[in-house]
């Protein structure tokens, strides 16, 4: 096959295309520059496709001995991910950008352009596995390594996409077995920091961020009696579940700690309470994409809210485009926007993003 | 077989470069050394000097060895701004075309942020060539003001030719020195710094078949520079360092060469040339040709079209696999293809100027590298529009 290797600098992403090579395939490079003004470095595990980080792609392609380009995906990534977060934030809600990127940017516009340059797949670093599903059609399943797995952000690739997509490292031992196989192969990233929190926000600090981007007023945090506690200077930014960062001038009657349970942009207001009200058990999502046959109502299925989340064990009382699950387990600080992914076993069954959350 | 296709970026060195250098390069002396070897190394360099003097139109003591065009280029504008700035502080204007190679666009901003300098971008019409009309106003405004003048000899990118003898005659008014980077020109065109009028001139070794990392800054005696680099004085101090004598003979030896076959060299590249953007035409018909379509208005090696509906990186990526080697004709950031200042200086909009390939003819190009190209181009672009059709560029 020609495999296109999406190339970030990691070291993931370059013992995929190493894997890649060693299938036999046909393999050619290719980092992802997804800012017009990249960095020049790095700062500790903040951010990612800086210059060093495009240099790394390259020096890791140069030995592994496979043609390497550096594509502009700036605009695309521009306006489908940086700006769908700060506008889904402005809308109240809680997005995921590496879930975008992955729906928008990776399975969408590089597979598509990948494909009609002659290529047959795209393969990239991610912990996660595709096989056949129950319906033949390609689906997606869990890692090897659970504590890596990555399905979570690529449960809204659809099956005709996913079909394309190769993850050599999803049945990998787990983080140190593939950096141990990068030095063995002789890759200067064996020993490069992962990358973590948002890749656009190279400080870390999605607050400040959001600050220069989305205009916001002051206005009242309330407890969920209506009675105004304390003060904040915009409601956009805030994450249900969220503890710190709420300046309360009144202190809760018993004493203990405070979280954000909702958000409202159209009344400008931050409500808080106890931890216990943070409790979901039904949560209904919108977009659902289903990576195989649709669950049929009644199913019990797995579902994970969270790139890191647990799975809490869960039944399908609607599928469709708008999906409603019962959670039998609540689950604590379920924000709209968020992603729901339902498993049945290691099996990626679909996603949906969440419209709302709440109790029965 | 790989055709080479990108020769403006640089090109291979001229055998006889080769051996003059590998020549020197065994030989022991520091030029600056008072002994037999450092006079036998200074003798090298000095008959160097004189060489590349003669084969530009040039006195040895006005052609300062430097480390590129790079250098040269960042020497004239920020040693000749501080120069007339500090003999009189109201010279703080610098006046450039907006096609400029960014070793002189760069340079003058960071004058701009950090030396108070302001600068003026003169407008380009849709060939990429300067308006000296713009420039005569501009000095006219207020001459007193005026730093320096500085426009290309020919544009890297695109190929045309600049009116240097238009811009020198109306800079000469007010007594405004001009420079002139003349990497691509030299060896393409004929170029004579004394007869030019100029007062600075910057030329590189690698573009016309010497080694990378050698170059000149050509200064008018009598104009001032403040240094970049300090430390032994070599070069009228104007350029510490100890001097690089295999690359200052092998620089020499190569503009020898490609300035005295230059007349007939630059018929045969013409001819080849146009062969080259024919062939594109015929395989492309929407392509466009840019830059100068008369041949006397164009560097002779240049080819550059745009291709609508495609984007540069898929043509680049299409055309090497296919083993021929070209240029986005865009500068790189970062490895990040930035659109193109000089097509939109040439009021093309991003989306157009994203479509654009470069294809440049140097000494060891054939006719065998335009048939590489004329097979592969027709196939590279349909593919390339199936890709932007997927991406949603619009054709």
């Amino acid at each position: 096959m020609r495999v296109l290797a999406a190339m970030s600098g990691g070291v993931d992403s370059a013992v995929a295309a190493a894997r890649a090579v060693d299938a036999g395939h046909e393999v050619v490079g290719v980092h992802l520059a997804l800012s017009r003004q990249p960095a020049s470095g790095r700062v500790g595990a903040h951010g990612c496709c800086t210059v060093e980080d495009a240099g790394d792609a390259r020096r890791a392609a140069d030995v592994l001995g496979i043609p390497f380009y550096v594509w502009d995906m700036s605009a695309r990534f521009g306006r489908d991910v940086v700006d769908d977060f700060a506008a889904e934030y402005a809308a109240g809600r809680t997005p995921n950008p590496c879930v975008r990127c992955n729906e928008r940017v990776k399975f969408s516009a590089l597979l598509d352009r990948a494909l009609a340059l002659g290529f047959d797949a795209l393969a990239t670093g991610h912990y996660a596995r595709v096989a056949p599903g129950p319906d033949g059609r390609a689906a997606l399943f869990r890692a090897a390594d659970r504590a890596k797995d990555q399905s979570y952000v690529l449960s809204v690739v659809p099956p005709e996409r996913l079909a394309h997509a190769l993850f050599p490292v999803g049945d990998a031992g787990d983080k140190d077995a593939v950096r141990a196989e990068a030095a063995e192969r002789g890759l200067a990233v064996a020993d490069k920091p992962d990358s973590h929190d948002i890749c656009f926000v190279p400080d870390g600090d999605t607050r400040g961020w959001l600050a220069a981007r989305v205009p916001r007023r002051r206005g009242q945090v309330v407890d969920s009696a209506g009675r105004v506690v304390g003060e904040h200077d915009g409601a956009v930014g805030y994450t249900v579940g969220q503890r710190r960062g709420l300046r309360l001038g009144v202190p809760a009657p018993d004493g203990r700690p405070r979280y954000v349970l909702e958000v409202s942009v159209t009344t400008n207001t931050v409500t808080v309470g106890p931890a216990e009200e943070l409790d979901v058990d039904v949560v209904s999502g919108t977009s659902a994409v289903w990576c195989g046959p649709e669950p049929s109502a009644g199913s019990r299925l797995g579902a994970q809210l969270r790139a890191h989340g647990a799975e809490v064990p869960c039944v399908v009382e609607a599928a469709g485009d708008e999906p409603r699950v019962r959670l039998e387990q609540p689950a604590r600080g379920v924000a709209p926007g968020q992603t729901l992914a339902l498993y049945d076993g290691d099996r990626v069954v679909g996603s949906a993003t969440v419209a709302t959350a709440g109790r029965r | 077989m790989t055709a080479y296709l990108d020769h403006a970026a640089t090109t291979p060195m001229l055998p006889e470069a080769v051996a003059a250098m590998t020549a020197e390069l065994s030989a022991v002396g520091n030029a600056s050394s008072l002994h037999t070897s450092g006079r036998r190394r200074r003798r090298v360099v000095e008959e160097s000097r004189e060489l590349l003097a003669a084969s530009l139109g040039a006195r040895p003591s006005e052609v300062v060895l430097v480390g590129g065009g790079t250098e040269a280029d960042n020497l004239a504008v920020k040693g000749i701004y501080r120069a007339r700035r500090d003999a009189d502080p109201r010279r703080r204007r610098v006046i450039a075309s907006a096609v400029e190679h960014h070793a002189v666009l760069d340079p003058l901003d960071w004058l701009a942020r950090h030396e108070g300098a302001d600068v003026v971008r003169l407008p380009v019409d849709h060939l990429g060539r300067v308006d000296v009309g713009a420039l005569r106003a501009v000095l006219a405004e207020d001459p007193d003001s005026v730093a320096l003048v500085t426009v290309m000899w020919a544009n890297n990118e695109v190929g045309t030719i600049q009116p240097v003898a238009d811009v020198v005659a109306a800079a000469a008014q007010y007594g405004v020195p001009v420079h002139s980077d003349a990497v691509q020109a030299v060896g393409a065109l004929p170029v004579h710094f004394a007869d030019s009028g100029l007062d600075a001139m910057t030329v590189s070794a690698h573009k016309l078949g010497g080694p990378v990392g050698a170059g000149a800054l050509l200064l008018r005696r009598g104009l001032d520079v403040v240094p970049l680099l300090h430390g032994g004085g070599q070069e009228r101090g104007v350029r510490s360092g100890t001097l690089d004598a295999a690359a200052a003979r092998a620089f020499a030896v190569a503009t020898d060469v490609a300035v005295s076959r230059q007349p007939i060299e630059s018929v045969r590249l013409a001819g080849l040339r146009d062969q080259l953007v024919a062939a594109v035409l015929a395989a492309v018909p929407d392509a466009v040709l840019r830059g100068d379509p008369d041949p006397a208005g164009r560097l002779p090696g240049n080819a550059h079209v745009t291709i609508p509906g495609c984007e540069g990186d898929s043509l680049l990526y299409l055309l090497d696999a296919r083993g021929v080697e070209c240029s986005t004709g865009s500068a790189c950031q970062a490895g990040v293809a930035q659109p193109s200042h000089v097509l939109l200086a040439m009021g093309l909009d991003e989306q157009t100027a994203s479509g654009a390939l470069r294809f440049t003819l140097g000494h060891t190009s054939t006719a065998a590298d335009v048939e590489a190209l004329a097979a592969a181009i027709g196939p590279v672009v349909e593919r390339a529009r199936f890709a932007g059709l997927a991406a949603g560029v619009r054709p």
